[in-house]
């Protein structure tokens, strides 16, 4: 049966069944038959995931409707699910993350594209993705042991006797929450910053740069005014690359936010992501409304990277005009 | 020289020293977490360690033998599934894709490399799980597996563009067919590049942890066999850690050794592989 789309493709060219078996004894055809189905198995298999992910969530879906993304109320005992608390706290985590990331990556993202010599750049570039290639959970382990109990005991203290007067540095002192799983993610982010950001900074022409220096600007003006607002969308897009990535992340996440539904205005408070509350619950959810709120959640969260993710991919091709995806 | 051109020139040192900064910022993470893993996880190692059973909590001792070897077996069974789709995906978009289709390949193999792993768990929960009814070291693979597969997918893509063209010119003009072309030249021709990613995509998936809590759970025994919930590395890590345990603490930190050791040793192999005189160069 394999044969007939073969036969097809070749209809226009006049059907003839010997010419047809030497294509297949060359077994170039064969070949990429073979290579086009597994091919196609990837789209199947992603299609397939947000099937699963639709079908699954449909009791959650229909009992909630659009309220469960509005709702405060996480309630297994009596059933009631709403989404807003975690929404907030992978929100509140994300942007925090992206605030300390931001400055620091695009910092060293200089450093390695336009000061550094090529030999220390590669160095250092090695490095960095040595740093992306820890695992999660090894994230999640050190903080839980260093960044937690310095948090609690030094910098939460410190924040709230300097920045007290702000709401977000108020109330208990826990050491794990918003703080702490802000503060992880954004390590655990700069990566991915760093080699994208340094990558579209690399690709900016080198006449952007002698123009500016040839019009007297020091370095630091020449990069600044000159080359980074030529990568300006590039840099962008590894910003929401990174953004999709700290909203789904997992496990440094869970180990640190503290896990608590509330919303809080103060990031010392415990709150609770959306990856971490499916974590954490999805094997204790007794109920099938219960699983399905946990899809559900998870349904959202694959929406939202998706988003992201291809808004990262459009801007970073803007820039390097490179065609496919930097990994 | 005026106040304004010594002012210009102030800045400058200061921002471009800021920027060194932070890159020895994040470099200094990294050697950090390394630093401080090889400090409390190489006092917790030892032999007992990776030939031992987890003990009860409250007794002293025991290991993670059950753990490395579901670990072994994890990720034996994801590169079964994840690496050969993969590399064909790959062979095929390099080398036959077509116009629209390749595109959406390749734009769906990006999506599924966006895809949160622990939204990927629950893809292998609905598919494995549940029509079995129980956990197993099955599901677990398979959730890794997928998430190997746009890893695999884009690099093998990537390396097999790498060969020149004279290359594929000279096979053809042999009179070689396009897939004797393919399979004897071309692939060859990029096998370091090929098996430098086939390493990233392992290690990659082995310190992956979301996808496991609720495919291949945990065990704190063997788990014979494919049907049977297994304990991981990483799992273990993560409910080590968590738990109100002291020496449960100290094993976390030897497992998280071993697993970070793993990972990044993995890693620089694969570089290595690759510059050892890659046949191809970059164009």
């Amino acid at each position: 049966m394999a044969t007939a789309p073969i036969a097809v493709g070749h209809a226009g060219r006049g059907w003839r069944p010997r010419a047809l078996l030497r294509r297949l004894r060359s077994g170039d055809e064969i070949a990429h038959l073979v290579t086009l189905l597994f091919a196609g198995s990837v789209i199947l298999i992603t299609s397939l995931l947000v099937y699963e992910l639709w079908v699954n969530s449909a009791l959650s879906r229909h009992k909630f409707g659009w309220a469960f993304f509005g709702t405060r109320v996480w309630d297994p005992i009596f059933e009631q699910f709403g989404a807003l608390p975690f929404i907030y706290g992978t929100l509140v985590t994300s942007f925090l993350a992206l605030l300390v990331a931001v400055p620091l990556g695009l910092g060293a993202a200089i450093f390695l594209a336009e000061l550094a010599p090529p030999r220390v750049s590669s160095a250092l570039t090695f490095v960095i993705e040595l740093l992306a290639a820890v695992p999660s959970v090894i994230y999640g382990l050190l903080a839980v042991f260093t960044l937690v109990p310095l948090l609690r005991e030094h910098v939460e203290p410190f924040l709230r006797a300097t920045l007290g007067f702000l709401p977000l540095f108020q109330g208990p002192m826990y050491g794990v929450g918003f703080l702490a799983g802000g503060l992880v993610l954004a390590l655990m982010v700069v990566p991915f910053i760093i080699s994208v950001s340094r990558e579209v900074l690399l690709a900016v022409p080198g006449h952007q740069r002698e123009a500016a220096l040839a019009l007297g600007a020091t370095r630091w003006e020449t990069t600044w005014k000159a080359v980074v607002p030529y990568a300006r969308a590039g840099i962008l897009g590894s910003v929401f690359l990174a953004l999709a990535r700290a909203l789904g992340e997992t496990m440094a996440v869970t180990m640190v936010i503290g896990n608590n539904p509330q919303i809080s205005a103060s990031l010392f408070a415990p709150g609770y992501s959306i990856a971490a509350v499916i974590a954490n619950e999805f094997t204790e959810a007794t109920g099938d409304l219960y699983l399905a709120a946990l899809i559900e959640l998870a349904l959202a969260l694959f929406l939202l990277t998706f988003l992201l993710n291809g808004l990262a991919r459009l801007l970073i091709l803007l820039t390097t005009q490179r065609g496919t995806s930097h990994e | 020289m005026n106040f304004r051109s010594s002012w210009r020139k102030i800045v400058n040192a200061a921002m471009l020293s800021l920027t060194g900064l932070c890159a020895l910022v994040a470099v200094a993470a990294l050697f950090f977490i390394l630093g401080y893993l090889v400090w409390h996880g190489g006092k917790a190692l030892s032999w007992d360690f990776f030939t031992r059973l987890p003990k009860p909590v409250g007794e002293a001792g025991g290991g993670m033998a059950n753990a490395i070897v579901g670990s072994a077996k994890l990720l034996l069974l994801a590169s079964l599934i994840g690496l050969p789709i993969g590399f064909l995906a790959g062979v095929y978009l390099a080398e036959f894709g077509g116009r629209t289709f390749a595109f959406l390949v390749r734009y769906t193999t990006d999506l599924l490399n966006g895809v949160p792993s622990i939204v990927i768990g629950i893809f292998a929960y609905t598919i494995v799980v549940l029509p079995m009814r129980h956990f197993s070291t099955l599901a677990g693979g398979i959730a890794l597996g997928v998430m190997m597969i746009p890893i695999a997918v884009r690099s093998t893509e990537e390396f097999l563009r790498l060969v020149p063209r004279s290359l594929r010119e000279g096979a053809m003009a042999l009179g070689a067919s396009r897939w004797k072309m393919i399979a004897t030249v071309v692939v060859p021709a990029a096998y370091r590049g090929i098996l430098t990613a086939a390493l990233l995509a392992l290690a990659r998936v082995a310190g992956e942890t979301a996808p496991l809590l609720f495919t291949a759970f945990g065990n704190r025994f063997w788990s014979p066999g494919w049907g049977q919930p297994t304990a991981s590395l990483p799992v273990m890590i993560f409910t080590y850690a968590v738990a109100p345990y002291e020496d449960w603490h100290q094993q976390a930190w030897a497992a998280g050794l071993v697993l970070l050791g793993l990972v990044l040793l993995t890693n620089v192999a694969a570089r290595a592989v690759l510059s050892r005189g890659m046949f191809v160069h970059r164009s």
